[in-house]
């Protein structure tokens, strides 16, 4: 039950941040939108690993590693959410540096602004 | 009026699509074979109670190589284009009309006293990542919170770049050659037995995990503090 409340929230944000992509024209706002969607992605990943009442999979004297297999989650999704979160910021490092130069190339943000490469 | 149309379509087609993925999912009640193993493995074999950051840094260590590699290429793109040919930085405010005025007192003291918590918080965050939730990556990216907090409190202050790079290459390096000792002495590249593995739950165990996550912090913090040094007007 709840990880299809969480993976339907990171389903919703993955639709909030493409809603925002394709509606707004200022460059910062779309890339607030593309991390919207990566956030929501990572948030899908980690539903999918959730194992019905399951706990964080780390043994110690509350969780012996019988009890692990059959209750803790899947580790998988969340080791390859955090690969995902590192590549994510990575990602929007380079978004933002880029959109600095077009603001110093053409004083505006407008992506209207740019349309040498446009077909 | 046609775009704004077909963006309601294109939303609303991909929420339906998502709709069904909603409706067809279903919870697992057990976890999967592979989970399983690694979850019965990463204790036995590698003596990490945490079975995540077992799989991280000793089972897709090779994988947390890739993307050290993609954090590094991202620091040397946004010099790359963020790089100016301009007058060289760092010039006193005096020099330079109409710069940002200093920070608050608020600002400073707050900053005085939070860093040094941060930075422990941190290391904390970093050596422990093999007994609880936390690892290289994620102190690494205290540290640079850190870094961004001094950056906001005094935007005169000049980190060493040198030193974030000499630091950074040497901390990737070593991590490269502890894989390569896991070649020679343990079963594969990458893999933590090179060290005694420990008795497990204790702060020393686990074998190298706890110094490929000390070296994947370090790295990790250093290359976020150019990559936010560069963002700095």
């Amino acid at each position: 039950m709840i990880s299809r409340i969480v993976l339907t929230t990171g389903l919703l944000l993955v639709l909030i941040g493409l809603w925002g992509m394709l509606t707004h024209r200022n460059i910062l706002r779309i890339i607030i939108g593309f991390s919207l969607m990566g956030t929501g992605t990572h948030i899908v990943i980690v539903a999918i690993g959730y194992v019905a009442n399951g706990t964080a999979p780390i043994i110690d004297r509350a969780l012996s590693v019988s009890e692990a297999i059959s209750r803790a989650v899947d580790p998988v999704p969340s080791a390859l959410a955090v690969t995902a979160i590192v590549i994510g910021m990575a990602v929007t490092a380079v978004m933002l540096a880029y959109a600095i130069r077009l603001y110093e190339s053409k004083k505006t943000l407008s992506i209207d602004a740019f349309t040498e490469s446009k077909w | 009026m046609i775009r704004r149309h077909s963006i309601i379509v294109a939303i609303v087609s991909l929420g339906l699509v998502f709709a069904s993925l909603v409706i067809g999912y279903t919870e697992q009640q057990a976890a999967r074979p592979l989970a399983e193993s690694y979850i019965r493995l990463v204790p036995q074999e590698l003596g990490a109670p945490n079975v995540i950051t077992g799989i991280l840094l000793t089972y897709r260590a090779f994988d947390t190589l890739g993307e050290i590699a993609v954090l590094f290429m991202v620091a040397a793109s946004v010099g790359l284009v963020l790089g100016r040919e301009g007058p060289p930085r760092g010039v006193p405010s005096e020099d330079r009309p109409g710069e940002a005025r200093p920070s608050s007192e608020i600002v400073q003291t707050g900053t005085q006293i939070l860093v040094p918590l941060i930075s422990i918080f941190a290391a904390y965050i970093i050596m422990n990542g093999h007994l609880t939730a936390g690892g290289g990556f994620q102190g690494g990216a205290v540290i640079a919170s850190g870094i961004l907090l001094v950056l906001l409190a005094y935007p005169q202050y000049q980190p060493n770049l040198e030193f974030l790079g000499i630091t950074e290459s040497v901390a990737g390096a070593l991590f490269v050659l502890a894989g390569i000792a896991g070649l020679i002495v343990a079963d594969g590249f990458l893999d933590n037995r090179i060290l005694p593995l420990g008795q497990f739950g204790a702060f020393f165990s686990a074998g190298a995990i706890p110094v490929l996550s000390a070296l994947l912090g370090i790295k990790v913090g250093c290359e976020l503090s150019v990559i936010l040094e560069r963002f700095r007007p």
